[in-house]
């Protein structure tokens, strides 16, 4: 908790002062897991854009181009319903840190 | 009984219900939104404001909502957008009502609300106690105790500054006893439109959840990085509401004659005995102090009005000197150790080196009346205290059948 500013220097009751900061907050910090993708194995069905809980998928003109760890929270989600064997799997966040 | 000095105010008398007290001060202070539900004895303060909204005697906004929880999350939600809100309730309205005080008071919203002190079920009941508003004691409220009509009015106006000012931002309960105010005519005395309009002036949040060129967030989730920084904040807003709710008192004071503090302390000054009550069981107690001065008892009264903050050292400051004192709570608490008050003011004395002995008496539960000869037999049991050195039972239930 050090380096945090104390209670006389912060907006009361909670209140957040600055409009859209949630760009700023990163919630991909929860993570635990991540999904790897593989773009050999991946047939672009998109399935995993449409079910991903926090649009962490990202996609440019209609194709899958990989995931937003930014803000991929690490739910494994988009794994669970990939319908193409190998093209996502769940690694654990320290090996895939480490790899 | 309020001091009057004579020639201050140009306010009139008028006969009214401490209900229809209360809804008069709405009525002046014109809140811009009114969101409440109907209970015992409260309902007269809704159905009265709810009339001037019909006849256009306010702008108010008046919502009706489905139940209490409803009436304090609209309040929240207006005053969060910048209006000046204003509520009311009793006993299972307060309940249902709990986890929104504690978003208000969290907030920093300056929410003004009327209690009129009922008891809370089971097994159900309608008349006074304070079970409901003592059980809320720590929900980050600030808590005005009224002794008659009079107060209410005083309080209610008095209560909108206190809880609007910049250094509190907090919410304010105005508590007056169910029945034995909320319905009884008295003669009080009434300020001019005018005059009301003038002390409350115009509410003008810094922060307001409407505000399109600033835009806001409140609410959000607070873990545990910041949380308990928060709460420290809203400890630090109420220690900053000792000297607001005096300077408020004193405003009111020079503007009404009517002087208020966190406490009346009377005939204290050479006391060797003393009660402590709030609301109306301190008139009929101000009544047997008189009798019993008559009879050469040197008997005192001391009335706490605000409960909220605590007023613990002022009240230590005027305790002290005495040989006995019997704390009065009109709420069980079901502790085993004594009632809320009780606990609060013995625990106020324990750091003075000369204090008196002490003793709570726990009465008037259910509406259960308490006339001038229970208050002289607390008096006995004080004067006894004194008598033998020592307090043989310090918590009692007073008028209580065996
Ligand atoms: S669901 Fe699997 S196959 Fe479909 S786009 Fe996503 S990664 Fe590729
Ligand atoms: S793991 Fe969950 S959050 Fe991350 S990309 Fe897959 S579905 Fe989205």
């Amino acid at each position: 908790m050090k380096g945090k500013p104390g209670w006389k220097d912060i907006p009361r009751g909670g209140m957040i002062l600055e409009a859209g900061n949630a760009a700023t907050y990163h919630t991909g910090d929860w993570r635990s897991q991540r999904p790897v993708w593989d773009p050999e194995a991946c047939t672009h069905c998109l399935f995993c854009w449409i079910y991903c809980p926090d649009s962490a998928v990202r996609v440019v003109e209609g194709r899958m181009t990989g995931i937003d760890l930014d803000y991929c929270k690490g739910c494994g989600i988009c794994v669970n319903q990939c319908p193409k064997a190998g093209a996502l799997k769940m690694v654990p966040e320290d090996t895939a840190a480490a790899g | 009984m309020t001091q009057v000095q004579a020639g201050v105010s140009q306010g009139r008398r008028v006969a009214l219900t401490g209900n229809e007290a209360v809804a008069l001060a709405m009525k002046q202070v014109e809140p811009d939104v009114v969101a409440a539900y109907p209970i015992t004895p409260q309902t007269d303060i809704v159905q009265y404001f709810s009339s001037f909204v019909a006849d256009g005697q306010v702008r108010t906004e008046f919502m009706t909502v489905e139940s209490e929880h409803s009436a304090l999350s609209a309040c929240v939600g207006a005053s969060a957008a910048g209006a000046r809100c204003m509520t009311a309730t009793s006993a299972n309205g307060l309940a249902l009502m709990w986890e929104v005080l504690y978003i208000a008071a969290g907030l920093r919203l300056p929410i003004v609300m009327a209690v009129v002190n009922r008891a809370l079920s089971g097994p159900i009941n309608i008349h006074c106690d304070h079970s409901d508003s003592m059980g809320a004691r720590d929900s980050g409220w600030i808590q005005l105790y009224s002794e008659d009509a009079q107060e209410a009015y005083d309080n209610l106006l008095q209560a909108v500054r206190i809880a609007e000012h910049p250094e509190v931002l907090l919410p304010v309960m105005v508590c007056l006893d169910g029945f034995i105010i909320s319905h009884s005519l008295e003669n009080l005395e009434v300020l001019p439109d005018e005059q009301v309009r003038a002390f409350v002036g115009t509410y003008r949040p810094d922060v307001w959840l409407l505000d399109a060129a600033r835009p806001v967030t409140m609410g959000p989730l607070d873990l545990q990085d910041f949380y308990f920084e928060h709460k420290r904040q809203e400890a630090e807003a109420m220690a900053r509401a000792v000297p607001v709710i005096e300077e408020v008192a004193a405003e009111f004071g020079r503007a009404t004659g009517r002087r208020y503090g966190f406490f009346e302390a009377y005939r204290m000054d050479d006391a060797e005995v003393a009660v402590l009550a709030l609301n109306s069981t301190a008139g009929t107690a101000r009544y047997v102090v008189d009798r019993l001065r008559r009879r050469g008892v040197r008997a005192g009264l001391l009335k706490l009005r605000v409960f909220r903050p605590f007023p613990q050292r002022a009240l230590a400051d005027a305790l002290e000197g005495l040989a006995a004192l019997a704390v009065m709570d009109r709420a069980e608490g079901l502790s085993t150790a004594g009632g809320p008050v009780f606990v609060e003011v013995r625990s106020a004395l324990y750091d003075r080196a000369r204090r008196p002995l002490t003793m709570n008496h726990i009465y008037g539960l259910g509406g259960r009346d308490v006339g001038p000869d229970q208050i002289e037999k607390v008096f006995d049991d004080l004067l006894q205290a004194v008598e033998c050195g020592e307090v043989r039972r310090p918590v009692s239930h007073l008028g209580v059948r065996e």
